[in-house]
């Protein structure tokens, strides 16, 4: 059994003058301690689809269809109870801004052996100390001295680094992670995800990875999202992802990457933007980014088909494998 | 074309100080020392006797980890911040003690862009009006349809569509709204764009619109560039030469082809060595040890001591001076200097 199941997920926003479209009908798996990364620019719906796993939206968002089974339990369906237990005990959440975790008015101590004491049965000592032993293995320097201090005494990096060390408290069965390092430094990047990638194989935790960085979801995942303006548009094997994309969009992406041209020469770029929800285009949603549309593409909404060892929802994918472009998104 | 003027470095930093006095009360610098009352300011050592230097045409990126100092060399270059020592001089000329009316000419050949794009437009002001306003200002006696025709032809070279002119900057995404921050910068006829984590907050495929945008107004107008940036992907793109920043400090500044091929400093290898890389799945990362000190309490010594593998007792004692290297770089390190780094890292 998988560990997360979700089903023709779709979110909608009700907006004062129409009710727009955030997700529409995603479905994806993931086994126990498997490590699946969602990439997209921004507005692609990433940190929605993260929301909504844990079924924390708020007004004007709602889940409008769609089952999300966690251990074989729709979290659409949990009530307040059961969703207080799930979330931090057996699903943790990192976002990418540290202040929405934690509270500015209590000690970075208080608020972890708070957490700690409320889910387990735990002296406030005992509590201390695992506390200490999470914020040493998340390099946060004196921890002991760190129990001590108010989140704003702490750097942006350092905040990020204790929300990881609470999100770890409780060891859940699942981390959804948007943007964890995003606002960190390389160096420190490449420790966290280090650690964050030794924790969950050893641990069995799964992992969901929500970032921009093609380069971060290359090092930290097994398998691969790639959304755009709502949907999944292509997914697989990381590796197949990363080395062979199908999608235009993926290619795209990969292609209009710094390394991916000679120093100097002019990248290869995507042109125009991610659009808005109020209007996303009729068809495929890339159509009006896309050199290879026609226009079946213009009119109909492209069903993810098996091609090439991933999954990929695009009209032109078979002609496309012919395409010199693709030649180069290969090599 | 190589008179002796040409040869000249078009931007000059020479051995430039920042401290920023942290602001405390009378009775917060009161320290109890050895007995005695004494009084003690603490200050922010951001930015450390740094020199470098730009010629034209280059794109000098400066790249460094957060609160290294890199937007305060920007700031003080661009005239934002006073030096606390030092000298800046731009086109043979010292500008970092110029006064106000001395700065006048030079505000419209040095624009600066910010990373975050909101910053730099008016929200009240249309896209027409925040593109006409450095126009008018630096060019006060230009007629208003020579002003109209000026916008007009940097927004279509720069793929801002005259269409957008009526409309807000909160009408435009991130990558719209930082074209047009470009736009307006390039509107003066700059010769010099310091750039502060201009792309960092944007998308890759807008990341790629902005960055051709660059280029393009650099080989055009012959721009010459100080690009701040964290992102090493981006510097070995767009860079020309690189400096290495740690807490204030240079550590190594080489050409970029160079600096990729053969970095030298112990921080440097381990910044290359901790950017993600796409196709291969180990990565080889060095991981640092240690603590990063605070820019108040520096250490005395080499800055990176406290995480560095190769640190010793001179390393402790004493600050490495940045010295040449045969290929052309400038390294500050002992072990470097001792020819002791590759010894260690074979053995
Ligand atoms: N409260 C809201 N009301 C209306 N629309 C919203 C709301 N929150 C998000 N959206 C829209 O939903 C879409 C998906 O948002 P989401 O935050 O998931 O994108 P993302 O891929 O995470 O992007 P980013 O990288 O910028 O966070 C966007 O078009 C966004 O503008
Ligand atoms: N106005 C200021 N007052 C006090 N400290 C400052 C001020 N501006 C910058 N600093 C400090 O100077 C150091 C360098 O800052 P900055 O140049 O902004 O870093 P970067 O841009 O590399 O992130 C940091 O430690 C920062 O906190
Ligand atoms: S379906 Fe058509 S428009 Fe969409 S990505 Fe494929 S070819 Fe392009
Ligand atoms: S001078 Fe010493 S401490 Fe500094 S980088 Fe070189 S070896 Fe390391
Ligand atoms: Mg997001
Ligand atoms: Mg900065």
């Amino acid at each position: 059994m998988s560990l997360l199941s979700v089903r023709d997920l779709t979110v909608k926003f009700a907006m004062r003058d129409q009710t727009v479209t955030a997700l529409n009908g995603i479905s994806f798996d993931l086994a126990k301690g498997e490590r699946l990364g969602i990439v997209g620019e921004s507005g692609a719906g990433k940190s929605i689809t993260g929301f909504s796993l844990m079924n924390l939206l708020s007004r004007p968002g709602y889940i409008d269809t769609g089952k999300i089974l966690f251990e074989g339990e729709d979290v659409v369906q949990m009530n307040d109870k059961r969703l207080r237990n799930l979330r931090g005990n057996r699903m943790a959440m990192i976002f990418q801004d540290p202040m929405v975790t934690l509270n500015p008015v209590l000690t970075i101590g208080q608020q972890m052996i708070e957490t700690l004491m409320a889910h387990r049965k735990l002296s406030h000592e005992e509590a201390r100390q695992i506390a200490i032993v999470k914020l040493r293995e998340v390099y946060i320097p004196s921890p002991e001295e760190r129990l001590e201090q108010y989140p704003h005494e702490l750097s942006g990096g350092m905040r990020q680094r204790i929300i990881i060390a609470i999100a770890l408290l409780l060891d859940p069965q699942l981390i959804i992670a948007d943007e964890p390092t995003t606002a960190l430094d390389v160096t420190i990047q490449a420790d966290i995800m280090e650690l964050m990638l030794e924790l969950c194989q050893s641990n069995q935790v799964g992992l969901i990875l929500i970032t921009h960085d093609l380069g971060v979801v290359s090092q930290m995942t097994e398998r691969t999202l790639v959304m755009y303006a709502g949907r999944i548009i292509e997914s697989g094997r990381t590796r197949e992802i990363i080395n062979d994309p199908q999608h235009p969009y993926t290619q795209g992406l990969i292609n209009a990457l710094p390394q991916q041209t000679v120093p100097g020469q002019r990248l290869k770029q995507i042109p125009g933007n991610m659009p808005g929800l109020a209007s996303i285009p009729a068809g495929c949603a890339f159509n009006p980014r896309c050199k290879y549309a026609t226009d079946l593409c213009r009119s109909r909404v492209p069903e993810a088909v098996h091609y090439g060892g991933v999954e990929v929802a695009c009209h032109e994918v078979q002609r496309l494998n012919s395409d010199e472009d693709r030649q180069e998104a290969r090599a | 074309m190589s008179d002796a003027k040409t040869d000249r470095p078009l931007l000059e930093i020479k051995n430039l100080e920042k401290r920023f006095d942290l602001d405390q009360g009378f009775l917060e610098t009161l320290k109890f020392k050895q007995g005695k009352i004494v009084r003690e300011s603490r200050s922010v050592h951001a930015v450390n006797n740094i020199s470098l230097e730009a010629r034209k045409g280059e794109a000098l990126c400066v790249v460094g980890e957060s609160g290294c100092g890199k937007s305060t060399v920007a700031r003080l270059v661009a005239g934002l911040l006073t030096p606390s020592a030092g000298e800046i001089h731009y086109g043979g000329q010292r500008i970092d003690n110029l006064p106000r009316a001395g700065m006048q000419p030079l505000r419209k050949k040095i624009q600066m862009i910010f990373q975050n794009p909101y910053a730099s437009l008016n929200p009240r002001m249309t896209i027409r009006q925040a593109l006409e306003e450095p126009v008018r200002h630096h060019y006060p006696n230009a007629s208003a349809a020579e002003v109209r025709d000026k916008v007009t032809e940097v927004m279509l070279s720069v793929g801002v569509d005259p269409s957008w002119a009526k409309r807000y900057p909160h009408e435009f995404s991130g990558g719209q709204r930082q074209r047009i921050a470009i736009a307006r910068a390039l509107t003066v006829d700059p010769e010099f764009i310091i750039a502060d984590e201009p792309i960092s907050a944007l998308d890759v495929s807008i990341q790629a619109q902005v960055l051709n945008l660059m280029l393009e107004a650099k080989e055009s107008r012959g721009l010459t560039y100080l690009f701040i940036t964290h992102d090493l992907s981006v510097v070995e793109h767009f860079g020309t030469r690189v400096a290495v920043l740690y807490l204030g400090s240079v550590c190594e500044v080489a050409d970029t082809a160079t600096l990729f091929s053969s970095p030298k400093h112990p921080y440097t290898r381990a910044l290359l060595s901790a950017v993600p890389q796409l196709k291969d799945d180990r990565p080889n990362h060095i991981r640092l040890k240690g603590e990063i000190p605070t820019p108040i309490n520096l250490p005395k010594g080499c800055p990176f001591q406290s995480r560095c593998a190769f640190a010793d007792a001179r390393c402790k004692s004493e600050k490495p001076k940045a010295i040449h290297q045969p290929d052309g770089s400038m390294v500050a390190c002992h072990a470097v200097e001792e020819d002791r780094l590759d010894a260690v890292a074979a053995g």
